[in-house]
C-alpha cells in the first residue's frame, strides 16, 4: 500500500466519513485515493471554509471534524480556522500536504513550515517523515484532539510519504507517556466544594463550554434543580441548560443581562464549571465577584488560577465531577437570594424599542418559532451578541459560535459543517452584512451539496459592533466601518450562486417570509433583513469596567 | 497578571524531561515567548535514556507566574515531567570559557593565580590572552568573571546551568 492509501484506511479506522477540503499539487496522491474511498470529501471554495466547516461539524455533533488542504497557501488559509477551534477547544484534525521531504527547508514552490506556524494554535501537530509513522500518528492525533480538553491537531504529510510503499498496521490502543488527562476529580476537593455549597447564602453557577463538550448538561440540570442554585452562562455555555429555565439568568459579562451581572457581583459562592474567566466575562478583574469564594471545575489545570485566583479548584471532567456532586445534592435554603435575583430579572429585563425592523425582534421571533433542536450558527459582532441575548437555547450543541477568537466569517462555513453533521435539523447562520462577505464564496459549496442552510443577514450597512464602539468611545468618528456605499445586492448574489434570496424591510415582511424559509429543504436560503442602522447591543460593560457598571442605552 | 511588580520575583531552576524529538525545543521556547515569560538560561541535552532529553531552565517570576509556567509546560504533549528543583536541595553546575587579556607578564601571573583560586583551567594561550575554563555553581563562575573584568575580557561564553535533585533531598 502507498502512504496515501494507508492514510485513507487510518481515517476510516477513526470513523471518518466526511472531510472538508481543497486539493492541490502535493495533496494529489491522497486526493486520488480518497476519490473512490467512500469517504465523502466536500469541496469548499476557500480553505478557511474547510477549517470552519470541520469546526462546525465537530461542535454540533461532538465528533472530530476533519479538514484538508494542500501545502503553502492552502495550509496557511487553514490557520484562522485552526486558531478558532483552538480558542474554543474544538476537536478538529487538519491534514495538510507538504513538499517532498528532500525539498523541506529549501523554500520550494508552495512550501511553508506549517507545523511551525500552527505550533501555538494547535493542541499538538505532526510532520510525518516516514510512511511507517502514518498509522500511529493518525491514531494519536484523533486521541489527542478529542480527549482531555479537546483541540485541533494538524498532520503535515509530505508528497513523497504519500507515494512511499508501506504496510497498514493499525494500533488498537495508544499510550502516550507524556499525555494523561485527569478525568476524576479529587474526592477531597469535591467534598470541600459540597461543604462550601451547603454553607453558601448566595451561591451561583457560572457555566462555560466545558459543560457542553463533556456532555454534562443533564448532570448540571439535575444538580441545579435539586439545589435551586441559579445559573449564569458564558457565551460558550449557552444551551447547557435551557435558556428559558426559571433558574437560567442568561449570559454574563460585557453584553450579559443585568441580572446575571448583578448576581455575580453579589454572589458569595461562584461555582464555575468548564469556563476560563476570559476578560469578556470578568470585566475589571480586581472587582470581579468581590464577595464570592470561587470553586472552579475544569479539565485543564492551566485554566485554574490563570486569570482569577480560585479557592477550591477541582481538576477533572465536568460530567464526572457533577455526577459525584449530584449524589449528595439537596434543596438549599436560599429563597431570599433567588427572590432577589428574580426581582432584578423583573425590574431589568433585556429590552429594546419596538419600532421598525429590529434585530432583537428577529432573534426573538426565531427563538419562539424554531424547534428545540434547531442549530444556530453566528458570525461575530452585534449579530452574535443579539443572538446570545435573545435566543433561548434549549439544548446543548445548538449554538455554534466563535467565542474565544471572535472570527468574522466563521458562521456560514460552520453552518455548512453543521448541516452536513445534522442533515435533518434546521440550521441557521445569523450573520451581519460585514461578516457574511468574509466567506460568501461558500454559497457554492452549500448549493452544490444541497445544504439548506438559512442565512439571516442582520443588515445594518455597517460593521456594527466596531461602529458601536466608535459611537460610544471614539466621538462618533466612524473610521472604516461604513459599508453602505458598496453594499452588494445579496438577493442577486444568492441568485447568482443558485441559492434563494429574499430581502425584508419590515417586521410584517419578515413574519411573512420566515415560515417559507424554514421549510426549504434543498437549497440555501439567504434573507437580507434591513435593520435599523443605529441599533446597538445593550447592556454593555465597557472594556476594563466592573460588571455592575453597565451602559444601558443612548440618549 | 501584570500588576505584581511588588511581588517577590524569585529565580527558579526548572528541569523538564521531554521527548527527544525535533521541534520540542521550539515548542518550549515558543511557549515562553508567547506568554511573555523570560528565560534567564536554558540548557538541553540527551539523558541516560536516548528517547528523553532534559532541559534545565532558570526563570524568574512570582509564585503565580511559576505556577502558570509549570502548568503550561505540562500541557505540551511532548513534555513528560517538569521538576522545580528550587523546592528542595539540588546540585547545579555551569561551565564558562573566558578569554582574558594579558597585556604583560604580571597580568598573566595574576590571572593564573585567580584561576587557581577558582580551580579554573587554562585551556588556551595567546601572545596577549589566556583562555580559562571554569565550572561550578553560577555564583562561583560569576565571581571569577567579576575578578577578571578589570584585566579586560575579550570573549566569554557560558553553558547555562544544568541541575539535578540531590539523592537525599530535604524539602525546604
Amino acid at each position: 500500500m502507498t502512504g496515501a492509501e494507508i492514510m485513507v484506511e487510518a481515517l476510516k479506522k477513526e470513523g471518518v466519513d466526511i472531510i472538508f477540503g481543497y486539493p492541490g499539487g502535493v495533496l494529489l496522491p491522497l486526493c486520488d485515493k480518497l476519490y473512490d474511498s467512500g469517504i465523502n470529501v466536500i469541496l469548499v471554495r476557500h480553505e478557511q471554509g474547510a477549517a470552519h466547516a470541520a469546526d462546525g461539524y465537530a461542535r454540533s455533533s461532538g465528533r472530530v471534524g476533519v479538514c484538508m488542504a494542500t501545502s503553502g497557501p492552502g495550509a496557511t488559509n487553514l490557520v484562522t480556522g485552526i486558531a478558532t477551534a483552538y480558542m474554543d477547544s474544538v476537536p478538529v484534525v487538519a491534514i495538510t500536504g507538504q513538499v517532498a521531504t528532500h525539498l523541506i527547508g529549501s523554500d520550494a514552490f508552495q512550501e511553508v513550515d506549517i507545523t511551525g506556524i500552527t505550533r501555538p494554535i494547535t493542541k499538538h501537530n505532526y510532520l510525518i517523515k516516514d510512511v511507517k509513522d502514518i498509522t500511529r500518528t493518525v491514531k494519536e492525533a484523533f486521541y489527542i484532539a478529542k480527549s482531555g480538553r479537546p483541540g485541533p491537531v494538524l498532520i503535515d504529510l509530505p508528497v513523497d510519504v504519500q507515494r512511499a510503499e508501506g504496510k497498514f498496521e493499525y494500533p488498537d490502543e495508544i499510550e502516550i507517556r507524556s499525555y494523561k488527562p485527569t478525568y476524576e476529580g479529587h474526592p477531597l476537593q469535591i467534598e470541600r466544594a459540597w461543604k462550601a455549597i451547603k454553607e453558601a447564602k448566595r451561591p451561583l453557577f457560572l457555566v462555560g463550554g466545558g459543560v457542553i463538550s463533556s456532555g454534562a448538561s443533564e448532570h448540571l440540570r439535575n444538580f441545579v434543580e435539586k439545589t435551586g442554585i441559579p445559573v449564569v452562562f458564558t457565551l460558550m455555555g449557552l444551551g447547557s441548560i435551557p435558556g428559558d429555565h426559571p433558574l437560567a439568568l442568561g449570559m454574563l459579562g460585557m453584553h450579559g443581562t443585568k441580572y446575571a451581572n448583578y448576581a455575580v457581583v453579589e454572589s458569595d459562592l461562584l461555582i464555575a464549571v468548564g469556563c476560563r474567566f476570559d476578560d469578556r466575562i470578568t470585566g475589571k478583574i480586581e472587582t470581579f465577584a468581590p464577595h464570592a469564594k470561587i470553586i472552579h471545575i475544569d479539565i485543564d489545570p492551566s485554566s485554574i488560577s490563570k486569570n482569577i485566583v480560585v479557592d477550591i479548584p477541582i481538576v477533572g471532567d465536568a460530567k464526572n465531577i457533577l455526577s459525584k456532586l449530584v449524589e449528595n445534592a439537596e434543596k438549599l435554603h436560599i429563597e431570599a437570594w433567588v427572590k432577589k435575583i428574580m426581582d432584578w430579572k423583573e425590574k431589568h429585563p433585556l429590552t429594546y424599542e419596538k419600532n421598525g425592523l429590529k434585530p432583537q425582534y428577529i432573534i426573538e421571533k426565531l427563538s419562539g418559532m424554531l424547534p428545540d433542536d434547531a442549530i444556530i450558527c453566528t458570525e461575530v459582532g452585534q449579530n452574535q451578541m443579539w443572538t446570545a441575548q435573545y435566543y433561548k437555547f434549549r439544548k446543548p450543541r445548538t449554538l455554534v459560535t466563535s467565542g474565544g477568537l471572535g472570527t468574522m466569517g466563521f458562521g456560514f462555513p460552520a453552518a455548512i459543517g453543521t448541516q452536513v453533521a445534522n442533515p435533518d435539523k434546521i440550521v441557521l447562520d445569523i450573520a451581519g452584512d460585514g461578516s457574511i462577505q468574509m466567506n460568501i464564496q461558500e454559497l457554492a459549496t452549500a448549493v452544490y451539496n444541497k445544504l439548506p442552510v438559512k442565512i439571516i443577514i442582520l443588515n445594518n450597512r455597517c460593521l456594527g459592533m466596531v461602529r458601536q464602539w466608535q459611537q460610544l468611545f471614539y466621538k462618533k468618528r466612524y473610521a472604516f466601518t461604513c459599508l453602505e456605499d458598496a453594499e452588494p445586492d445579496f438577493v442577486k448574489l444568492a441568485d447568482a450562486y443558485g441559492a434563494i434570496g429574499y430581502r425584508v424591510n419590515s417586521t410584517e415582511e419578515f413574519d411573512k417570509i420566515i415560515p417559507k424559509v424554514l421549510k426549504e429543504k434543498e437549497k440555501p436560503v439567504l434573507v437580507d433583513c434591513w435593520i435599523c442602522e443605529e441599533e446597538n447591543v445593550f447592556p454593555m460593560v465597557p472594556a476594563g469596567a466592573s460588571l455592575d457598571q453597565m451602559l444601558e442605552g443612548l440618549a | 497578571m501584570v500588576e505584581n511588580g511588588e511581588k517577590e520575583q524569585k529565580a527558579h531552576t526548572i528541569v523538564i524531561a521531554v521527548e527527544n524529538k525535533s521541534g520540542v525545543l521550539a515548542r518550549i521556547a515558543g511557549l515562553f515567548s508567547a506568554r511573555g515569560y523570560n528565560i534567564d538560561s536554558l540548557c538541553v541535552s540527551e539523558t541516560e535514556d536516548p528517547s528523553i532529553s532534559k532541559m534545565t531552565l532558570t526563570v524568574k517570576g512570582d509564585e503565580r507566574i511559576l505556577e502558570q509556567i509549570y502548568k503550561q509546560l505540562n500541557k505540551l504533549i511532548d513534555v513528560i515531567k517538569v521538576f522545580d528543583l528550587t523546592e528542595g536541595d539540588f546540585i547545579d553546575r555551569e561551565l564558562a570559557l573566558v578569554k582574558v587579556k594579558t597585556l604583560n607578564a604580571a597580568a598573566r601571573q595574576d590571572i593564573m593565580q585567580i584561576a587557581s583560586i577558582f580551580r579554573a583551567k587554562v585551556v588556551d594561550i595567546g601572545r596577549q590572552s589566556l583562555t580559562l575554563e571554569v565550572a561550578g555553581k553560577t555564583s562561583k563562575v560569576n565571581a571569577m568573571i567579576e575578578m577578571l573584568k578589570s584585566y579586560g575580557i575579550k570573549e566569554m561564553i557560558k553553558t547555562g546551568k544544568i541541575a539535578m535533585a540531590r539523592e537525599f533531598n530535604q524539602k525546604k
